[in-house]
C-alpha cells in the first residue's frame, strides 16, 4: 500500500545538512493500523508528511498503491492528496467556518456539486455522531468533538489512507480512548490503512497491529507492535517503553521486604497458566505479591508481577528456576537476606 | 461672522468623506492585494518566492518612510497626470491613496500572517486548489483581522486628509487650520475636531461591531 524505498529528507538550516529523515525503507500493508513511535525530533513527522508529499523527499521513491509517487505535481498530486486524509494534533479546523462548512470545503474542492455535499456532509457526520453540531464553530466543541470534525473532512472525499500526526496528544485520557476507537472502527468498517505517528506509546499498543520505532531520523526497530513491546531489540526502544511502563516497586518497599523479590513477565499463552500455584504447591513456598497487572496488546496478554518469595534457600532456588523456565522473563530484583 | 459655518462644515465634511472613502477603497482593493502578495510569496505552502517578496516589501517600505506632507507634493505630477489638476479633494485622493495602499498592505500582509499555518496545510493536504484555499479558507480566516486593520487604515486617512489643506484640497482638518486657527477662531477649531472626533468614533465603532460579529473564534 505505502511502500518506502531509501527515503531522506534533509533541510538546510545555517548552512548546515540536517537529516530529518535517514535512509527509510520498509512497508505499510493494505488495511493496517501502522504506529510510527519515536521521541520529539525523531523525524516522525516529516517522514508522515512525505506520504501526501507535504514534505518533499531529498532521495529516495515513496510508492502508494504500487505507484510511485515522489514526482507528481499539481493535479496529480491533488487526487492523490483527496484519496490520502489526513488528521493534527491540534485539528486544524478553520475556526471562522461552521463544522458543516469545514467538511463541505473539501469535497466543494473535489468538484462535487451542491446536493453530493449535503449528502456526504450529513453522512460523515452521522458517522462520526455529531449531526447536531452541523451548524457550530469550532470554538464551541470539546477537543474531542473537533479532533471528529477533522476525521470526518479527512475521510470526506473517500480516503484509502489516513495520515494521523499525534492525533490524540491534545486530548485527555478518556477523550482519548473514544477517538482511538473511533479510528479503529473506521478501519475495521472500511479498511483504511491508518498511519499514526505518536510519542505516547500507550496509543500504540491500544490501536496499533505493527509499528515502527524512529531515533533521530533512523527507523531504528520495525514489526508486530506486541513483539516491540515484550522484547524490544534495540537499547533505544527499551529506553522508550520504560519512560511510559511506569510500572515498578518503589524502593522503599523492596528494602523493607525479608526474601527475594523476583519480577515475573508473562507473555501469551503462558500468561494464562497457573504457574505461580502449580509452584507453590510443589516447592512448599509462599508467595507474596506485591504488584501486579495484565494487559492487552493486539489481544494478547502480557503479564507482569513483582513477588517475594517465602521459605527456604534452597526451595527457593528451585522454585526461580522452574518460574525462570516457564515464564517469559525473570528478574531477580533483589537477593534478600 | 462674516461666513456660513454651517454651510462650510457641510461642504468640507463632504470633501473629506470623498477624500477617504476613495482613498479607503483603494487601500483595500490595491493594498489589500499587495498584502495578499506578500503573504503568498513568504509561505511555503503556497508561492514563496524571496525575490518578489523583498523587491514588493522595499517599495512598501519607501513608500511608507516618506512623510505624508512630502508625498503630497511629491505626487503632484502624478496626480496632474491621472486627475488633470493638483489641486481640490480629487487631486489629494492620489497622494492619500499611495499612502493607504502602503500602510494597509503592511497591515493585510499581518492579518493573512496570523492565520494558523494548520488550518491551511490541513487544506492543501485534502487536495484543494491553491486559489479556493485562499477565497474560501485564508480570507474569513483573516477577515476579522482584515476588518479591524482596514478601521485602523481609515482612522490614520482622516488624520492624513486634515493636511490635505497644504495643496488646497479642502476638508475638515482644512476649515480648522484656515478659520480655526490662521484666522483665530477658536470655537470653529473646536467644533471641527468635535466633528473629527465623531467621526472617528463612528469608523471605530462600526470596524469593531463588524470585525466582533465576523470573528468566530471564542465561545
Amino acid at each position: 500500500m505505502i511502500e518506502f524505498k531509501h527515503v531522506s529528507v534533509n533541510f538546510k538550516q545555517h548552512k548546515q545538512i540536517f537529516e530529518a529523515v535517514n535512509d527509510a525503507h520498509f512497508k505499510i500493508e493494505k488495511g493496517e493500523i501502522f504506529g510510527i513511535a519515536g521521541s520529539s525530533g525523531a523525524g516522525k513527522s516529516t517522514l508522515l508528511r512525505t506520504i501526501n508529499l507535504l514534505q518533499t523527499v531529498s532521495s529516495g521513491e515513496i510508492l502508494v498503491d504500487g505507484e510511485n509517487i515522489t514526482n507528481y505535481r499539481r493535479n496529480q498530486l491533488r487526487i492523490l492528496r483527496r484519496n490520502i486524509g489526513m488528521i493534527f494534533q491540534h485539528f486544524n479546523l478553520a475556526r471562522n467556518l461552521t463544522v458543516y462548512q469545514n467538511i463541505a470545503f473539501v469535497l466543494k474542492a473535489a468538484g462535487k456539486s451542491k446536493s453530493e455535499t449535503e449528502t456526504r456532509v450529513n453522512e460523515l457526520l452521522k458517522l462520526v455522531n455529531l449531526s447536531d453540531k452541523a451548524n457550530s464553530y469550532p470554538a464551541n466543541l470539546s477537543g474531542g468533538e473537533k479532533q471528529r470534525v477533522a476525521i470526518a473532512r479527512a475521510l470526506a472525499n473517500d480516503a484509502k489512507i489516513l495520515l494521523c500526526d499525534e492525533p490524540t496528544s491534545a486530548l485527555d485520557l478518556e477523550t482519548t480512548s473514544s477517538i482511538l476507537s473511533l479510528l479503529k472502527d473506521l478501519n475495521k468498517k472500511f479498511g483504511i490503512t491508518i498511519v499514526i505517528i505518536t510519542h505516547e506509546l500507550d496509543v500504540i499498543k491500544s490501536i496499533c497491529n505493527r509499528c515502527a520505532v524512529m531515533n533521530k531520523g533512523s527507523v531504528i526497530e520495525i514489526g508486530d507492535v506486541y513483539d516491540i513491546f515484550t522484547k524490544p531489540r534495540v537499547d533505544f526502544t527499551r529506553q522508550l517503553l520504560s519512560h511510559t511502563n511506569h510500572f515498578s516497586l518503589p524502593e522503599e518497599i523492596i528494602s523493607k521486604m525479608q526474601g527475594p523479590i523476583i519480577r515475573l513477565t508473562f507473555k501469551g499463552d503462558n500468561a494464562n497458566n497457573p504457574i505461580l500455584s502449580y509452584a507453590a504447591n510443589t516447592f512448599q513456598i509462599g508467595f507474596n505479591i506485591l504488584l501486579g497487572k495484565i494487559e492487552y496488546i493486539n489481544g494478547l496478554p502480557l503479564g507482569i508481577l513483582y513477588v517475594e518469595l517465602i521459605g527456604e534457600v534452597d526451595t527457593i532456588k528451585l522454585a526461580i528456576e522452574y518460574l525462570a523456565a516457564n515464564t517469559a522473563d525473570l528478574e531477580v530484583i533483589n537477593h534478600g537476606l | 461672522m462674516a461666513f456660513d459655518l454651517k454651510a462650510a462644515l457641510l461642504l468640507t465634511f463632504g470633501q473629506t468623506m470623498q477624500m477617504v472613502i476613495s482613498s479607503l477603497l483603494a487601500a483595500i482593493i490595491i493594498g489589500g492585494s499587495i498584502g495578499l502578495l506578500l503573504f503568498l510569496t513568504s509561505n511555503t505552502l503556497f508561492l514563496k518566492n524571496r525575490a518578489i517578496n523583498q523587491i514588493v516589501g522595499v517599495i512598501i517600505n519607501i513608500t511608507r518612510s516618506i512623510p505624508f506632507l512630502i508625498l503630497l507634493v511629491l505626487m503632484i505630477p502624478v496626480s496632474k497626470a491621472i486627475v488633470h489638476t493638483s489641486i481640490g479633494p480629487n487631486a489629494v485622493v492620489i497622494p492619500l491613496a499611495v499612502a493607504a495602499i502602503a500602510f494597509f498592505g503592511r497591515l493585510s500582509e499581518a492579518s493573512f500572517s496570523d492565520v494558523d499555518n494548520g488550518v491551511l496545510e490541513a487544506a492543501i493536504a485534502s487536495g484543494a486548489s491553491k486559489l479556493s484555499i485562499v477565497l474560501k479558507i485564508l480570507l474569513p480566516e483573516a477577515l476579522p483581522s482584515l476588518i479591524k486593520n482596514i478601521t485602523v487604515t481609515a482612522v490614520s486617512l482622516i488624520g492624513f486628509s486634515a493636511m490635505a489643506g497644504t495643496v488646497g484640497g479642502g476638508g475638515i482638518g482644512d476649515l480648522a487650520i484656515r478659520y480655526g486657527y490662521q484666522r483665530y477662531e477658536p470655537e470653529v477649531m473646536f467644533i471641527c475636531v468635535i466633528v473629527l472626533v465623531l467621526l472617528v468614533q463612528i469608523f471605530q465603532i462600526i470596524g469593531d461591531s463588524s470585525a466582533k460579529k465576523l470573528d468566530k473564534t471564542s465561545k
